[in-house]
């Protein structure tokens, strides 16, 4: 008897199971038990999950189900594609290593809200599957809320920090405004089409009656959850104050939910506006410039690595813009370089940023700060640690021979391929922007890696942190091993993306193997080997150099001063400092220079210097506070008297009783 | 097969003789005799030999940097042809490949910098990614545009591709290109009126700065690998602005020496005659560096 591996069934499965994982915690008397069997269950999910995402790239179909529920807006349905697989490959791995690394990182033995966390978690990952799965805009968007709010328990875990409420009560208002646009444009959807099922691919007139509007109000409810610039405000402090594998699942995968939902809605229509193409280069590029820019200002880690998923969503939207404009001018090549290059930075992103964010929870617990200027010299203490971050921090600057160099190396030929023909090249600007962008990355990087892990410890807490537990390595060696492996395998994410941009670009198989062969893939992979053997020579023959040779140790030449100490030592923000003045405009770096009193013993004084937010702190709170003032008489209304509310709802009733007749 | 050879050997033995070229001609401009020709051949040799300090906070990051930052170099020298030759490796968008090979390097050189804890090296660091990152537009700027000419995105043709005939047709782009490329080449490589090689204890220095703690086979391997450099983006610069080719091997191997040669006197030549620009003029010309390859690539649109 063979077993048919439905995609469909197996991957509600799965949702089922994430969404109960945490449930036993929560019911039995022994809470470090119930977190136990929760990453038991979600890396049996996951399993499942990822079997069945590879059943349906080898070409197994998935089937509709269909759920006839008591609701008035037609049976929900369910149904998985290629566009959702290649969402939910790296949802699945980055879930399943987040469980397991939550069993050391949040141990329900130390923290009284772990089984809360682990329940949510769950919930948060079952309800990303369901948002992928679902066919219906009215389960799309209770799975979608069910994503958002239980991101909002997670990310206010700690929720007796002031500043946690702040971030917190942001993320409510942003996701909610997003979903506001989510409202308007699945309504307009019911509105043109009479039911609540999602149409068929390219079943869509742009002759609709506000197709612009649909396309635009996708625009903002899921370019907000993802992170676009300018709607990206809510997102770096939510990341920030999140438990660490909490972050790596909303910065690795929730952030792509909304990357996912404007390629659902973009997909419904035959014809896309001929704008829509350049119009998310230009916010994928501002996006990319502003994200890495903001990034490179921050000192707290977290922060830091926030800022630098919007780069890296910029680059995701750049690909995408890359392949409509393609769309519109025919030409194949920027299609499937742009959406190749989109698909494998989804995938790559999930990787490197959930190992990278796993990594600062390492650093979080080993010195019980997030502050970067506070570290130092942690490579000693941390060698693990250390030694995956570096991998996560390669391969985020996309240099070879990581992962993060393949996706963006679709991107470069595409845009240069297009260079090369086109009478107008406006999308080989691209490549430029691409650049700046990785050089920008690289300041990043390093300024992160070298003052956290390298030099001499700032602080007692730097020189007193201890290596992370073995279950929290463990999914960050994998995620590091999987860096490695699609960096020194390119061909691997090739293979993985070509039956979604078949699906989704609307090209034969031929064609889309035709561009990809464009790509160097294979000469990719004989040049990280080469590379491998060109260092692994070299440090052979210095090594045996060192081992030939009288080797002593002194302290860091500090050009004749015999006494330096580790405050000397160059801080993350004097590193990033020229760079973020050179683009001030961007980073919008803000000093509060005290004066200095002119006396013989002047006072203490404090300087400080922070990079701002400039659209949540210059634009949104003004506005949101003069919003508030004009709108205070209102107020009257709310004055706490029941009687006089529920007077309220019989007024309200009536009037729209006489409305309707 | 010779040419592969050829190809190994100058690019593994000449780098070094262009530092020489370039002291020697600074030092005819200051009257001087100077050190000879070879001088950076002994230094090397010496340097292998000679034993090495460790400062107490570094790690094996600080050892990996010159390993890592000299093997993505070679790479790289692999990658360009020379003397109109096409390179040993070589295949469609291996320009992406090789811009990318000196972002490595540069991480890994700031890292181990960044590794001794010394707010000098910090400095150099902050000061060697920060340029380049304004340099990187530049090269992909020139790059797409001589790609264009040439509709083909393998480095080798893409250079060997640019003939006298290109020259005459769009001479105008050419001339910005090679004058942005030879800002680049002085950048990168930290020459006047970027950074003086000749300074090793001011604090507006960026190279030398990074590399202060390092001794013994290490600095040889930073110093070998830096020349290696120069020779590298050297060789792209030389086959955009003399491209001629006689047909015959040897003697296009010999142009492209002594070609190689003369950038080396050049580079002296500016050398001897410029000051070192002030730290906050040098992201302007940068830029500006920038739009003089934007143009470029504009003027080949027609």
């Amino acid at each position: 008897m063979t077993i048919v591996l439905e995609p469909t069934g197996y991957l509600l499965a799965a949702a089922t199971l994430l969404a109960l994982s945490g449930v036993p915690g929560l019911l039995l008397r022994r809470p470090v038990f119930g977190q136990r069997i929760a990453a038991f269950c979600v890396v049996a999910a996951s399993l499942l999950g990822e079997a069945a995402v590879a059943a349906l790239l080898g070409g197994t179909p998935g089937a509709t189900y269909q759920i006839d529920w008591p609701l008035p807006f037609g049976p929900a349905l369910f149904s998985v594609d290629h566009l959702s697989a290649i969402f939910l490959f790296p949802l699945f791995i980055v879930t399943g290593c987040a469980s397991v690394y939550a069993v050391a990182y949040w141990p329900a033995r130390e923290q009284p809200t772990a089984g809360k966390l682990t329940m949510f978690q769950g919930l948060f990952a079952a309800a990303m599957v369901a948002v992928v799965l679902s066919r219906h805009g009215v389960l799309f968007l209770m799975a979608w809320e069910v994503m958002a709010l239980s991101a909002y328990f997670l990310l206010t875990t700690e929720h007796r920090s002031a500043e946690v409420q702040r971030v917190g009560g942001v993320y409510l208002i942003a996701t909610h405004t997003g979903t506001m646009a989510l409202f308007a444009m699945f309504s307009l959807l019911r509105g043109t089409l009479g039911t609540f099922a999602f149409p068929g691919s390219h079943s869509l007139s742009q002759a609709v009656p506000f197709a612009t509007i649909i396309i635009a109000a996708a625009l903002i409810g899921f370019g907000g959850k993802a992170g676009l610039m300018p709607l990206h405000f809510w997102l770096p402090g939510a990341h920030a104050n999140a438990p660490s594998h909490v972050s790596a699942m909303m910065s690795g995968l929730m952030l792509k939910m909304g990357v996912y939902g404007i390629l659902r809605t973009l997909s419904f229509f035959d014809v896309l506006p001929a704008w829509l193409g350049w119009l998310m280069i230009v916010l994928g590029a501002w996006s990319a410039v502003n994200g890495i820019a903001l990034a490179m200002g921050q000192r707290d880690l977290k922060r830091l690595l926030a800022y630098s998923s919007i780069e890296n969503i910029g680059i995701i939207f750049i690909g995408i813009g890359l392949a409509l404009v393609g769309i519109q001018t025919h030409s194949p090549t920027l299609v499937v370089c742009g959406f190749s290059g989109a698909f494998i930075h989804i995938v790559n992103h999930g990787l490197f940023k959930s190992l990278l964010f796993m990594g600062s929870g390492a650093l979080i617990h080993g010195t019980g700060t997030r502050e970067i200027d506070r570290m130092g010299g942690l490579a000693r203490r941390m060698p693990i640690t250390s030694l995956l971050f570096l991998v996560g921090s390669l391969a985020i600057c996309g240099l070879p021979p990581l992962n993060g160099f393949v996706g963006e190396l679709f991107l470069y030929v595409g845009a240069i391929t297009d260079g090369i023909a086109s009478p107008l090249p406006l999308a080989a600007l691209v490549a430029p922007v691409l650049a700046l962008v990785g050089g920008l990355a690289v300041i990043t990087f390093v300024k992160l890696y070298g003052t956290i892990f390298l030099g001499a410890p700032r602080s007692a807490a730097a020189s007193h942190s201890h290596e992370a537990k073995g279950l929290m390595t463990a999914p960050m060696v994998l995620l590091a091993v999987g860096c490695l492996v699609a960096g020194m395998v390119p061909p691997l994410l090739a293979r993985l993306v070509a039956p979604v941009v078949v699906f989704y670009g609307g090209l034969d198989r031929e064609a889309v193997a035709r561009v990809i062969g464009q790509v160097p893939l294979v000469p990719l992979t004989g040049a990280a080997i080469l590379l491998v053997i060109l260092g692994a020579a070299l440090g052979a023959f210095y090594l045996l150099r060192l081992r030939r040779l009288p080797c002593t140790r002194g302290t860091t030449w500090g050009c004749g001063y015999l006494e330096p100490t580790a405050r000397m030592q160059y801080t993350g923000t004097s590193f990033s400092e020229m760079a973020v003045n050179l683009l001030g405009a961007l980073a919008a770096p803000r000093r509060v220079r005290p004066a200095i009193a002119d006396e013989s013993f002047p006072p203490t004084v404090r300087f400080h210097y922070a990079v701002t937010e400039t659209v949540l702190d210059r634009v949104l709170t003004p506005l949101f506070r003069w919003t508030g003032l004009a709108f205070s008489y209102i107020r009257i209304l709310q004055h706490g008297r029941l009687h006089i509310y529920v007077l309220y709802i019989f007024a309200t009733l009536c009037v729209l009783m006489a409305w309707t007749h | 097969m010779t040419d592969i050879i050829i190809h190994c050997a100058v690019a593994l033995l000449l780098p070094p003789l262009l530092l020489g070229v370039i002291g020697k001609t600074k030092a005819a401009f200051a009257g001087r005799v100077g050190a000879p020709y070879l001088q950076p051949y002994y230094d090397l040799i010496k340097l292998f030999q000679k034993g090495s300090v460790f400062s107490e906070t570094t790690t094996w990051v600080f050892r990996a940097g010159p390993v890592v930052t000299l093997a993505a170099t070679l790479f790289a020298a692999l990658l360009v042809p020379l003397g109109r030759h096409g390179a040993p490796v070589s295949f469609s968008g291996d320009m992406i490949l090789f811009a990318y090979l000196f972002g490595l390097s540069r991480f890994f050189t700031t890292i181990a910098a960044l590794d001794t804890g010394s707010s000098f090296e910090g400095m150099g660091a902050a000061r060697e990614v920060t340029f380049s990152c304004l340099a990187e537009p530049t090269l992909f700027f020139a790059l797409i545009t001589l790609a264009r000419m040439s509709k083909s995105l393998t480095l080798s043709t893409i250079l060997t591709s640019v003939t006298p005939a290109i020259w005459l047709a769009a001479g105008a782009s050419m001339l910005l290109l090679v004058g942005a490329l030879f800002i680049i080449l002085l950048a990168e490589n930290c020459r006047i009126p970027f950074d003086d090689p000749n300074t090793h204890l001011e604090l507006t220095m960026i190279h030398e700065v990074m590399v202060l703690d390092h001794s013994g086979p290490a600095f040889g391997m930073i110093l070998y690998g830096a020349a290696l450099k120069l020779f590298v983006l050297g060789a792209v610069f030389v086959n955009v602005a003399l491209p001629v080719a006689t047909g015959n091997t040897f003697a296009d191997w010999a142009i492209f020496i002594i070609a190689m040669l003369g950038l080396a006197v050049t580079i002296g030549v500016v050398e001897s005659v410029m000051a070192r620009l002030r730290l906050v003029r040098v992201p302007q010309l940068l830029v500006g560096a920038t739009i003089l390859s934007a143009f470029a690539m504009i003027l080949v649109l027609r």
